[in-house]
C-alpha cells in the first residue's frame, strides 16, 4: 500500500535470473488445492494493483503514509551507526529475547509516560513495527467467523490481516468527536443478541487512519466505562498520537482503563523516528502478552537486534520530542496548504475533515462518484490517493477517498489537488449530463 | 538463438498483470535459449530499444499504450520485428465498439449495443436516449469502457435506474463506452495461432467462484476462479467456437497469437465478446492453460509467438 520515495540505487546491469526456475505458469494450479483458507483470503484486488502505478516517479502520490524522510537528523544517524560497530557488534548481530530488549523495554515505558500512560517495563513487547503489532493482536484472539468491532472506515493496513483471520467486522461510524460510541452499544448489544459477542474492538482514537479524526475526552471515558461494565477488550492503536499539530494531548484509553485489563495497547517509531527501522511494541497485560509472545517467536523470533540497539541509542542521546516537534512543524504547513487547496479545488458537495494531527484526512464525494473508477481517471492526470473502499470491509467507502499530506512538499500538494478537482468537477459534469433534470 | 526485449509494466492501469505476464515470458524464453532483454516500458523506451538493438520485440504489454497499437506503431518506426498483431489490428481489437461493429458486419455473432462517446451526453443531451436503449436491449445490461483490458470498469446492470451510474463509472476508464445486451452463460476463451493456416488451442472455460462475472478479482487472484477444459461441451460447440474465433481473429486482421472471449448462452448459441491481441501470460491467465491442455506447454506457445514475430510493412 505504500510507496518509496527511497532512491533506487539497484544494479545497472541487465537483471536475468542466473537459473532458469523450471515452474511454468501452468504449473499455478499445482498449487491451488493446497493454499490455506487464510493465504486464499487476501485477495489481489484491482483497488491494489492500481496501486502499483503510483509508484512510478512521476505520479504525485496523495496515497502513500510516508514520514517525511528529510527530516530525520542525518548526523545522529551516522554517529550512532559507527557507535554500534564499535560498542555492540556482537550483541546487535546475534539473536535477542522474544519479548526485545530490556533497554529499550524501559526507554519505551518512558515515552508511554510522556503520553500520560503508566506501564511497567513486563508489560512491554517489541514488535517489527507497529504492523506486527497488530496482526500478533488479530491473530491472538480472532478465529474464523469471529465477530469483531471497528471504526468504519478503519485503517487499510489492518484489513488484510481482518480478512487473513477471517474477522466479521462490523464497522462502527465516527463523528468529529471519533467514534460514535452510543452506536458502538448498540452494535455491541446487536451481536449479543445473536449469541456473538465481539471478540475485540479495533480502535484508532488519535488521529484515525484514515478518517483523520479524534475521540474526544468524554467519548474515550464512556467507551472505556462501557469496556469496563460488558467486559469489552480494546486494541488501542496509537501510532499518531504524538504527531499533534494543535490541543491538548488527550490520556490514552490505555491510562483511562487504569490497570483494569481491558486495553491492549500498540503504538510504533515509524512515525516519532523512521519507518525504515521497523520497530514498535505492544502493551498488554501479562497474560496477554504471554500468548502474544508465542505467536512473535512463530512469526519471527524476535526483532531486529541492530535497530532495536539503534533506536534505543537514538533516545539515549536526543531527546525525540525535538524531532517529533520538528516533523509536525512541517507537516502542519503541509495540512494547511492541503486544506486550502481542498477549499479552492473541490466541488461545494465534497465534505472532508480537518485532522489536528497524523498524516491523513478523508475527503467525502458526492455519492454518485465511484473513487475507484475516479482513481482510474486521476491517474492518467499522474496524481493517486487510497479510494475509500479500501477502509471498509463491508463494500462501503465507495464516495470516499483517504489523502495523505506528510510525504509531499507544499507546492505539489497543491498542484495534486488541483488536478484532482479537475478529474472530480469532470465527473460531476458528467452525472449531471447522465441525469438531467435531477437537479 | 535471438536476442530478445520482453516490452512490459508501462504506465497502463494493468501494469501489475503486464509485469506477471513478462516474468512468465521471461523464463520461458530463457528455458527456450534465447537472450532476454526486460524492458520496462516507460519513457526511456525509445531509448533503451536503440541501445539495445534486439532482433524481436515479445510485447507483454496490456491495456492503454501496449495493446492498442501505441507501441506496435513505436517498433515500425525502429524496424525491430514484434509480437502479435499490428498497428491497425491492435487499434481495432482494444476499442471494443470498433470490433463489434466489424464482427457484425462480418455476419459474426456479438450481442447487440450501443456505443456513446463523453461528447454525447455532455453536449447533446444523449442520456435521453438511455430509456430508449433498455427498451431495445433490455435488462440485464453490460457496460464497458470501450479501451480497457482485465474487465476493469464493467459492471452488469440488473435495474432500469443503474444504467446511468454504470455509464459513469466505465467512464473513468475510458472516454468512450459500451452498453450491450447481457449475454448469460458460460464464459469460453479461444486462444488462436494466426499462422498460415490459423489454428485453434483447447476451448477453456472460466467458471469465476463467488463472483458475479469473470471480474477483475477473479481473473488474477488464484483460487478465485476455475479454468477447465469443459468436457461436457458437444463437439459440434467445440467445433464451432474454434470456427467463429478464427473468423474473429481474421476479421480484425490480427497475427501471431491472440484470445477470442466467448459467452455460450443457454441456448447453446455463441457470442463473441471480444479479441485480445496481447493474452494475459499470468499464472491464472487462460492461455496458459490452454498450451497445458493441449499438451504442447506455455514454452511451446511462446516459441510460436515469438515465430510469428513481423512488422507491418
Amino acid at each position: 500500500m505504500s510507496t518509496s520515495d527511497v532512491t533506487d540505487n539497484t544494479g545497472t546491469g541487465t537483471p536475468v535470473p542466473p537459473q532458469t526456475p523450471l515452474v511454468g505458469p501452468a504449473d499455478a494450479a499445482r498449487y491451488d488445492s493446497r493454499f490455506s483458507a487464510q493465504a486464499s483470503c487476501t485477495t489481489s484486488s484491482a483497488m491494489r494493483d492500481l496501486m502499483a502505478i503510483t509508484e512510478k516517479a512521476d505520479i504525485i502520490s496523495l496515497a502513500g503514509g510516508l514520514p517525511d524522510t528529510e527530516t530525520f537528523p542525518r548526523a545522529a544517524y551516522e554517529e550512532i551507526v559507527a557507535e554500534i560497530g564499535t560498542d555492540y557488534l556482537a550483541s546487535s548481530l546475534q539473536y535477542g529475547p522474544t519479548d526485545g530488549m530490556g533497554e529499550l523495554r524501559e526507554r519505551i515505558v518512558g515515552i508511554m509516560a510522556d503520553e500520560g500512560a503508566r506501564t511497567r517495563v513486563d508489560d512491554i513487547m517489541i514488535t517489527t513495527g507497529g504492523q506486527q503489532a497488530i496482526d500478533l493482536s488479530i491473530r491472538t484472539f480472532v478465529d474464523r467467523g469471529d465477530p469483531v468491532l471497528a471504526e468504519g472506515p478503519t485503517y487499510p493496513g489492518a484489513v488484510p490481516c481482518l480478512t487473513a483471520y477471517g474477522a466479521d467486522v462490523t464497522h462502527v461510524p465516527m463523528d468529529d468527536d471519533g467514534m460514535r460510541v452510543d452506536l458502538l452499544e448498540e452494535a455491541y448489544a446487536r451481536l449479543v443478541q445473536d449469541g456473538r459477542p465481539p471478540k475485540i474492538l479495533y480502535t484508532i482514537p488519535n488521529f484515525q487512519n484514515p478518517a483523520g479524526v479524534t475521540m474526544s475526552l468524554e467519548r474515550r471515558q464512556q467507551l472505556v466505562a462501557f469496556a469496563h461494565s460488558v467486559g469489552l477488550l480494546i486494541i488501542e492503536d496509537n501510532p499518531y498520537g504524538m504527531i499533534r499539530f494543535e490541543g491538548d494531548a488527550l490520556p490514552t484509553l490505555y491510562e483511562l482503563d487504569d490497570g483494569a485489563g481491558w486495553v491492549v495497547y500498540l503504538s510504533t517509531f515509524s512515525k516519532i523516528l523512521a519507518p525504515g527501522i521497523r520497530v514498535g511494541w505492544v502493551a498488554a497485560p501479562p497474560p496477554v502478552l504471554r500468548k502474544m509472545n508465542l505467536g512473535k517467536q512463530a512469526a519471527d523470533l524476535c526483532s531486529s537486534t541492530f535497530t532495536q540497539r539503534f533506536v534505543t541509542e537514538y533516545l539515549k542521546r536526543n531527546d525525540y520530542r525535538v524531532h517529533v516537534a520538528r516533523v509536525n512543524d512541517v507537516y502542519l504547513r503541509r495540512r494547511d496548504t492541503m486544506l486550502a487547496a481542498l477549499d479552492a479545488h473541490f466541488p461545494a458537495s465534497a465534505t472532508w475533515t480537518r485532522p489536528r494531527g497524523g498524516l491523513f484526512l478523508w475527503a467525502t464525494l458526492p455519492d454518485f462518484i465511484d473513487t475507484t473508477a475516479l482513481q482510474a481517471r486521476a491517474l492518467e492526470r499522474q496524481v493517486a490517493f487510497v479510494p475509500g473502499a479500501a477502509a471498509f470491509l463491508d463494500g462501503r467507502g465507495g464516495n470516499a477517498m483517504r489523502l495523505n499530506y506528510s510525504g509531499v512538499p507544499e507546492p505539489v500538494i497543491t498542484e495534486g489537488i488541483g488536478r484532482l478537482g479537475e478529474v472530480i468537477a469532470e465527473f460531476c459534469a458528467l452525472h449531471e449530463a447522465l441525469n438531467p433534470g435531477r437537479g | 538463438m535471438s536476442r530478445v526485449a520482453v516490452l512490459k509494466g508501462g504506465p497502463s492501469l494493468e501494469r501489475e498483470v503486464s509485469l506477471r505476464s513478462g516474468t512468465n515470458v521471461e523464463l520461458a524464453l530463457g528455458r527456450l535459449g534465447h537472450e532476454v532483454i526486460p524492458m520496462d516500458a516507460d519513457q526511456h523506451l525509445v531509448r533503451m530499444l536503440r541501445d539495445e538493438r534486439p532482433d524481436v520485440a515479445f510485447i507483454a504489454l496490456h491495456g492503454r499504450g501496449g495493446e492498442d497499437g501505441t507501441v506496435q506503431e513505436i517498433l515500425e518506426i525502429l524496424r525491430i520485428p514484434y509480437t502479435g498483431s499490428g498497428v491497425l489490428a491492435s487499434e481495432r481489437a482494444m476499442d471494443k465498439v470498433v470490433s463489434k461493429a466489424l464482427f457484425r458486419d462480418a455476419g459474426l455473432p456479438a450481442p447487440e449495443g450501443y456505443a456513446f462517446s463523453k461528447e454525447a451526453f455532455s453536449r447533446m443531451g444523449a442520456a435521453d436516449a438511455l430509456p430508449d436503449i433498455q427498451q431495445s436491449l433490455g435488462l440485464p445490461l453490460c457496460v464497458k469502457p470501450a479501451r480497457q483490458g482485465s474487465a476493469l470498469g464493467i459492471s452488469i446492470v440488473r435495474e432500469p435506474g443503474d444504467l446511468a451510474a454504470a455509464i459513469l463509472n466505465a467512464m473513468g476508464y475510458d472516454d468512450r463506452v459500451l452498453v450491450e445486451r447481457f449475454v448469460p452463460g458460460r464464459e469460453l476463451a479461444v486462444t488462436v495461432v494466426m499462422a498460415d493456416d490459423p489454428w485453434a488451442l483447447p476451448v477453456i472455460e472460466a467458471v469465476p467462484l463467488g463472483h458475479d462475472f469473470y471480474d477483475f478479482e477473479a481473473r488474477y487472484t488464484p483460487g478465485e476462479c476455475e479454468l477447465r477444459s469443459p468436457g461436457d461441451l458437444d463437439d459440434e460447440v467445440v467445433q464451432e467456437a474454434a470456427r467463429v474465433s478464427i473468423a474473429a481473429a481474421r476479421t480484425l486482421e490480427c497475427r501471431g497469437i491472440c484470445r477470442v472471449d466467448l459467452m455460450l448462452d443457454a441456448a447453446g448459441r455463441l457470442w463473441i465478446l471480444e479479441v485480445n491481441t496481447i493474452p494475459g501470460m499470468t499464472d491464472t491467465s487462460l492461455l496458459p492453460k490452454a498450451a497445458e491442455v493441449a499438451g504442447i506447454g506455455f514454452d511451446r506457445v511462446v516459441a510460436d509467438m515469438l515465430d510469428l514475430a513481423a512488422l507491418d510493412t
